[in-house]
């Protein structure tokens, strides 16, 4: 073997290596620090909760890691794929699925239960993306009707199962991608208008627990040993976290089981009981910098797919983010939305994983020219 | 070409709506920033009062309740700790299944099952009930073991009160039970409510009723963390209950023993009062009952068997029994007649055996007539003509005037609840209650303690309590002092006189000496031979119905409900009288017969400790070494042996 060859691998490898982008990698890096010192916290009852998170927390780390070694060509491969094992996934369930609390979300493989909404939050905004690349340079009217099409394909079949929750959160998702690539303004405020005037309409399609949630967020007291009661803990939580926190595992209202769910959809209320509000604003300060940086690598994306999947997947974890941290505050209603890297829970972690992979993988594979 | 200038002004396109997206980034975080300002410190004060207020629950400790002892230390009532099964009906939706259940395991009775109903309709809805109660070791070792079975149902360790003498002096000792939602209201309206916070039982009758505020203590509380769920974390602070005061009545409980056996099975009621004091040494109701029934809750059989007994052993008869007292008033009619003049000491009538007036005759008991008859001498040999007569010219208002000071058809204020007044007649009276006027052929029999006069044997008795004081009248009571559980401090309650009555010593003296020669010569004589002191006394019987014109009276010929009630008041010694006592045996027949010769026998223990022949001296309780008292705890705090943990809300 040649000299060349010897520094050619190691630079190959180096290169599969190292491929991080800094600023993501640090913020991540504080993310998980802080999900750490929380999880200690909120999981101190639990059993094995501890150890199970940082498990999770390795497995969304490898596969950020494999993410970002996807080349984009290899991404917009998979993407259509990908949607349509999504639906099949979807229509199974709708034929075979399990039916767990009121509603038919799991497929059950023999070996591993999943749940194919989940699938669909990344694959959705692929697909869309991929989309618009191949209709790339004229965008018209009949594409977006196409796009609107193929998100609410998958979206009808979530939303019958029913799961509200997951439907949004895809919805989101797919909006993002048709908002970024350029649905008109007037559009969309004549869509926000329409929604807003059959609101009333709305409100009768939901499920009476549905519209309690919504209830709920406007007055918990009206029933605070039940439906209300998420809602009241974990507001009564952040608000006697005062500034500076009760101090890391001083939490009261978590350490004597006032909050349920405070490992999952809550712990966000156990990090600002303890660390007050000070930590809030790190916490959302870290959340703000992935943010930005993501909606810089979106405007540096080398074509019109890894833009548009870049903005969806950074606006996505901005809706995680935002939804979590309201429903834990009380000023929005309770849905099942799990804190980005902070709540427990294999599946959210692993498409956050997986999406901050390919922010790092389209990071890389910049513009050639600039403009 | 056009394709780099559409690609550039699709980048910048994208660019703007990036940048749009970046600002409604920035407003929603702005949002969740307002939000964490307004919980975190605007509201910050509010949220960490919630917070300790969830995480921090008062536990009541509730205090032990005083214990009762007589004049000479006998412990009457205590606290006995005792194991009790219990269910919480909130967490229990198919009780009756739980009870079959639970009865594989230890015994349950039918009337325990009947009890605890029946506790179950007058309980508040968080707390439990007893279903059974004073378990045994081994039935706790057994309960204990399977409770996982059971959840809502708890083992106890409880204090109990206990009456270890039974049925003696049960009037005025009274019961505790289960407190009653209209216990509870009542609580509430004398603001007392939170000193009952993890309490049981409260005061029902007698002294443990009216004294309830004093035995019951004060309550005390520990500050505890809790989870969610109910559960106690850990204490954090402690405010010991202040245990009940004891009592130490005025009641000798041997003497009060004694004149209960007196009774044997016959119905009536005494009432003995140490006249220089008021001090009450002896308040007898026959029949009676057992206290202990009722503390564990009554099952509703052996109530209905104790409230429709014929003989009403529940009823308190010294307080609520009014009966008209027959001769026994004249020693009163003689004094009024003296003070308001219409006789004086040396006044004579003749007495032939009745009084006309009108048309209408009234009869004297004795038919032929006493003959001469002065004062003295009408009390001696009891003369109704006599009576009649001076009842008449006095009138009723007058008779009336004379006799409320002495405390007939009054409230005598002793420290029970429920006494009632009785009847006191006058015009005033009768127009108000029978819208009628007073019809002077009325008023005779008053004089001679019939017609409407209708007092209680406590009256009767604090009225020769007050003859015996030579007018002073001291307020009735029967307990005599309180007791600080810690200190032993006693605190004495009464005496002091209430008022003296205006009278001439003179002319107390006569009636005084004159009820002393009943005893010598007089009606009492029989039961009074060979008394070693002088005594004063007055016989009575008491009409039940009224025998017509002509007829005459045949105790064997009227059935037993309809004889005569026998009544006899008494004090002794004549000079410094330690005890004045009043005495009705319902049906008993003529005075002398049945009422006098128990009234001989009580006041021969009282003065000289000597008892009837026929007694066996272990009947009556005996005296403790007062050593002895003071090793009952003091401050036993009721545990909770096994208790399931709560659900969360």
């Amino acid at each position: 073997m040649t000299l060349h060859d010897r520094v050619s691998l190691w630079r190959r490898v180096r290169r599969h290596v190292f491929v991080f982008d800094p600023v993501l990698t640090i913020a991540l890096a504080m993310l998980v620090a802080l999900s750490f010192v929380t999880m200690q916290s909120a999981a101190l009852d639990y059993d094995g909760r501890m150890a199970d998170h940082a498990r999770n927390l390795f497995i969304a780390f490898v596969a950020m890691w494999i993410a970002a070694n996807l080349p984009l060509q290899w991404m917009q491969r998979i993407a259509l794929p990908a949607w349509i094992v999504g639906v099949a996934l979807l229509v199974a369930v709708a034929l075979f699925g399990d039916v767990a609390k009121g509603a038919r979300r799991w497929l059950d493989l023999g070996f591993t239960r999943i749940q194919p909404s989940e699938l669909m939050k990344i694959a959705m905004p692929m697909m869309l993306a991929w989309w618009f690349q191949k209709r790339e340079g004229a965008h018209g009217w009949a594409d977006f009707v196409v796009a609107g099409v193929l998100l609410a394909v998958p979206l009808a079949l979530i939303v019958r199962q029913p799961d509200l929750g997951t439907a949004i959160l895809v919805f989101a998702a797919g909006f993002y991608v048709i908002y970024l690539a350029g649905l008109g303004w007037k559009v969309m405020l004549g869509g926000l208008v329409a929604v807003l005037a059959s609101m009333p309409v709305l409100w009768s399609l939901l499920h009476e627990y549905q519209r309690q949630r919504v209830l709920m967020m406007f007055d918990p007291s009206s029933d605070p040993l039940g439906r209300g009661f998420h809602v009241i803990q974990s507001t009564i939580a952040v608000g006697s976290g005062g500034v500076w926190g009760k101090g890391w595992m001083h939490g009261t209202q978590a350490h004597l089981e006032f909050i349920p769910e405070r490992t999952t959809d809550f712990v966000f209320a156990v990090f600002s009981e303890e660390f007050g509000l000070v930590g809030n604003l790190v916490l959302l300060g870290i959340y703000l910098l992935i943010i930005s940086r993501g909606l810089v690598i979106a405007a540096g994306g080398a074509n019109v797919f890894a833009r548009l999947l870049a903005g969806a997947i950074t606006l996505i974890l901005f809706t995680y983010a935002f939804v979590n941290i309201g429903m834990v505050s009380g000023i929005l209603p309770v849905v099942g939305v799990p804190l980005p890297m902070m709540s427990y829970g294999g599946t959210a972690m692993l498409t956050l994983g997986i999406g901050m992979g390919f922010l790092m993988s389209i990071a890389r594979q910049r513009r050639l020219v600039q403009t | 070409m056009v394709e780099v200038r559409n690609t550039e002004r699709e980048l910048h396109r994208l660019r703007v709506r990036l940048a749009v997206a970046l600002l409604v980034v920035l407003g929603c975080f702005g949002v969740l920033g307002a939000r964490f300002w307004w919980l975190q410190i605007y509201r910050y004060a509010d949220f960490r009062a919630q917070a300790e207020d969830n995480r921090i629950a008062l536990v009541p400790a509730p205090p032990s309740r005083g214990l009762i002892f007589d004049r000479n230390g006998v412990l009457l009532a205590e606290n006995v700790s005792a194991y009790t099964l219990e269910l919480r009906p909130m967490r229990n939706a198919r009780l009756e299944e739980t009870i079959d259940a639970l009865s594989q395991i230890v015994e349950i009775t039918p009337r325990d099952r009947r009890r605890f109903r029946r506790l179950l309709q007058d309980s508040r809805r968080s707390e439990s009930v007893p279903l059974k109660v004073k378990l045994t070791d081994d039935e706790v070792a057994r309960l204990a073991v399977q409770r996982f079975r059971f959840p809502g149902v708890e083992i106890r360790a409880r204090l109990f009160r206990s009456y270890p003498l039974g049925d003696t002096a049960a009037h005025v000792l009274g019961y505790i039970g289960r407190i009653s939602m209209d216990d509870l209201a009542r609580l509430d309206d004398q603001n007392r409510l939170a000193q009952y916070a993890g309490s049981t039982h409260i005061g029902k009758v007698g002294v443990e009723q009216s004294y309830e505020e004093v035995l019951h203590g004060r309550v005390g509380a520990d500050e505890v963390e809790v989870s969610a769920g109910g559960r106690v974390v850990r204490t954090l602070s402690r405010t010991p209950p202040v245990p009940g005061s004891n009592l130490v009545l005025s009641i000798d409980i041997r003497l009060q023993k004694l004149a209960e056996e007196l009774f044997g099975d016959r119905r009536g009621a005494l009432v003995a009062i140490e006249p220089s004091t008021g001090d009450v040494l002896a308040l007898v109701s026959r029949p009676g009952y057992d206290p202990n029934l009722f503390v564990d809750g009554i099952d509703p059989q052996t109530w209905q068997s104790l409230n429709e007994h014929p003989d009403h052993p529940l009823l308190n008869r010294p307080l609520r029994g009014a009966y008209p007292p027959g001769s026994t008033y004249k020693p009163f009619m003689a004094l009024a007649a003296l003070t308001t003049g219409a006789r004086t000491p040396s006044d004579t009538i003749s007495d032939p055996g009745y009084f006309m007036l009108g048309t209408h005759r009234f009869r004297d008991s004795k038919p032929a007539g006493h003959g001469t008859v002065d004062l003295r001498k009408s009390i001696v040999v009891s003369s109704d003509t006599y009576y009649y007569k001076v009842a008449y010219e006095m009138g009723v208002d007058r008779i009336h005037d004379f006799m409320k000071p002495w405390g007939f058809g009054q409230l005598t204020g002793i420290d029970l609840e429920n006494e009632t007044t009785g009847i006191l007649p006058s015009k005033e009276w009768k127009l108000r209650r029978y819208k009628q006027k007073w019809y002077p052929g009325e008023t005779p029999s008053i004089g001679i303690g019939q017609g409407y006069n209708a007092f209680t044997i406590l009256q009767l008795a604090h009225a020769t309590a007050t003859l015996a004081n030579d007018g002073v009248v001291m307020k009735p009571h029967v307990v005599q002092s309180i007791e600080d559980p810690v200190t032993h401090e006693r605190k004495r309650t009464v005496p002091k006189e209430s008022y003296r009555i205006p009278i001439e010593p003179a002319h107390l003296h006569l009636v005084q000496e004159a009820m002393a020669e009943v005893n010598r010569v007089g009606t009492g004589r029989h039961a009074f031979a060979g008394a070693q002191y002088v005594a004063a006394g007055k016989t009575g019987t008491a009409q039940v119905i009224g025998i017509r014109q002509n007829e005459r009276y045949d105790a064997r010929r009227v059935s037993e409900r309809h004889r005569d009630h026998s009544l006899f008041i008494a004090f002794a010694p004549l000079e410094a009288p330690r005890i004045a006592v009043a005495v009705i045996v319902e049906n008993g027949g003529f005075g002398a017969q049945a009422a006098a010769p128990i009234v001989r026998k009580v006041i021969d223990y009282h003065l000289l400790g000597k008892l009837p022949e026929d007694m066996d001296e272990e009947l009556l309780p005996g005296i403790v070494d007062e050593a002895e008292l003071r090793d009952i705890p003091e401050d036993i705090e009721a545990q909770t042996i096994a208790v399931p943990e709560a659900a969360r809300p």
